[in-house]
């Protein structure tokens, strides 16, 4: 049997169509199958990707020019082939793309860890507050108000603190 | 040149808690100075900047009050051999050796403390201690780190902690690991399954020489995976109780063998120590597993008169750099092959 689309090379594919409930049958050679594929081909996860971009009331996004770090150069197709960052600000400016990954991978996105006490500006202030609510709450309900006071003009001697130094930033 | 590279390090003490199982405990933490590229994008001025810039830092008073003398090696000036045997002792990477550009290791006398310089992150701040000794080593660590960080500018970033050249160390920049020894689980035929549930509780396992190595010698290193939202404590906590769950599982394995298999255990014990004491040709891979036996025995208590401190230098003195760094040439394989079996027969026979 010849292909019949092209009618000249032998029919090795057989390919049921259907569209709006009518069915229709194509005998076809490899080269004809594979020049309709657009057509044929049906991915499940082409077609819920396209689910993910449909995104109803907004418009369709247009797709965002290269990012790139301002400080080093480094895009961020060039840090996906290496898997390697070109400078520190690479956080900053590619983070839009970066943010996602890095919580993908550490399912996660904020330092809980050690502060440093030069490079870590307030935080390690921001961080003894935290401590010390907690700390005041706990003394509340345990209605140890002597104590809790204490620990409530220590937080405002720190929240001070910080806003001597300009503030949350 | 400053650098001792037939002195023993530290790690290979094999006294210590768990060290009948746990060979050696390591933290590293990854550091990167401020307004610099990472490594991989700096040029040659920068590279030699950097080294100059922490060769300054550790002679700082606060450093030496706070870990002791620090001595900086260029590895320009030192041999692909000698190179290769820092790699031996654990002391740096295979990157590090082999990578091109101006890179240094820092090194404490004892070995304790090692700094690579100019690796994938600036600094890669190392505490290597024998046995299950984590928290030890991360105490050794941090008191390094605040120490430098006073004479050096790091980058940090209030929400993302460290920032490192690659994501997956991003955060605390901590990667604490064991090297733990676990024939019974391999003669068993359970690493395999032990190993892979590991990876479900954040934990990654590889061989002796770390990433992408084989597991020579039923020898293991294992590691956390995450270094973002959780403190540093959290994480040795957890990579603590892990190698001492595996540590307990390898103990139970043991004792099967010796309630099940006493005869072919002290069997295959013994037999290793005869070949080790009289070969005149060994391979590497021959005396890796072949000290593996005889290390079982020792901690299993089989072999009287050993001790794991000869084991852990016998492993490093057994691989063909520091062979020929010995022999003072290069030899050809098999050359090295029967010096190794000179060499063991000599420190064996005590």
């Amino acid at each position: 049997m010849l292909c019949e689309r092209c009618q000249e090379r032998p029919a090795s594919v057989h390919v049921t169509r259907i569209i709006n409930g009518d069915k229709t049958e194509l005998y076809l050679c490899q080269e004809c199958a594979r020049e309709m594929q657009p057509q044929l081909d049906f991915s499940i996860p082409k077609f819920l990707a396209g689910l993910l971009d449909y995104d109803p009331g907004l418009e369709v996004k247009a797709p965002p020019a290269v990012e790139r770090c301002r400080e080093c150069g480094l895009s961020y197709e060039q840090f996906h082939q290496t898997g390697r960052l070109g400078c520190p600000d690479c956080y900053h400016y590619l983070a839009s793309r970066l943010d996602p990954l890095i919580r993908r991978i550490q399912g996660s996105s904020q330092h809980r860890g050690k502060v440093p006490r030069r490079a870590g500006g307030n935080l390690r202030v921001r961080r003894e507050i935290e401590r010390l609510r907690a700390q005041l709450q706990q003394l509340v309900e345990q209605e140890e108000f002597e104590k809790a006071a204490q620990v409530r003009d220590r937080i405002r001697d720190l929240e001070n603190r910080l806003g001597e130094q300009g503030g949350w930033q | 040149m400053s650098l001792n590279l037939e002195r023993n390090s530290k790690w290979m003490e094999g006294s210590g808690p768990q060290a009948d199982i746990v060979i050696s405990s390591r933290i590293r933490l990854a550091r990167n100075l401020k307004g610099m590229p990472f490594p991989n994008l700096m040029n040659e001025a920068q590279e030699v900047k950097v080294i100059r810039q922490v060769g300054q830092a550790i002679r700082a008073p606060g450093v030496f009050q706070a870990v002791g003398e620090l001595r900086l090696q260029t590895l320009r000036e030192l041999s692909p051999v000698e190179r290769q045997i820092l790699v031996e002792k654990h002391l740096i990477s295979p990157d590090l050796a082999e990578g091109k550009g101006e890179k240094a290791v820092v090194l404490r006398d004892d070995e304790a403390i090692s700094i690579m310089v100019n690796e994938e992150d600036h600094l890669r701040l190392q505490c290597l201690l024998p046995a299950l000794m984590l928290h030890e080593a991360w105490r050794l660590a941090d008191a390094a780190d605040d120490a430098l960080e006073n004479e050096l500018d790091f980058a940090f970033d209030q929400e993302r902690g460290y920032l490192t050249a690659c994501p997956t160390n991003v955060g605390t920049g901590l990667r604490a690991s064991t090297m733990l020894h676990l024939p019974a689980l391999v003669l068993t035929k359970q690493a395999g399954q032990v190993l892979t549930a590991l990876t479900k509780v954040g934990v990654a396992v590889r061989g002796l020489y770390g990433e992408g190595t084989e597991a020579h010698g039923n020898i293991f290193q294992i590691s956390n995976q995450i270094t973002l939202g959780r403190s540093e404590e959290e994480i040795i906590n957890n990579l603590s109780a892990v190698t001492v769950r595996l540590a307990d599982q390898e103990r139970e394995a043991r004792e099967l063998l010796r309630k099940q298999n006493r005869w072919q255990l002290e069997d295959r014990v013994g037999r290793a120590y005869g070949v080790l004491t009289n070969a005149r040709i060994l391979t590497s891979q021959e005396a890796l597993q072949l000290l593996s036996d005889v290390r079982l025995g020792v901690e299993m208590k089989i072999l009287r008169g050993l001790d794991q401190r000869l084991i852990n230098q016998l492993m490093v003195r057994i691989q063909p750099a520091y062979l020929q760094f010995t022999a003072g040439k290069e030899m050809t394989p098999f050359e090295r092959d029967v010096r190794r079996a000179a060499m063991v027969r000599e420190l064996l026979a005590g």
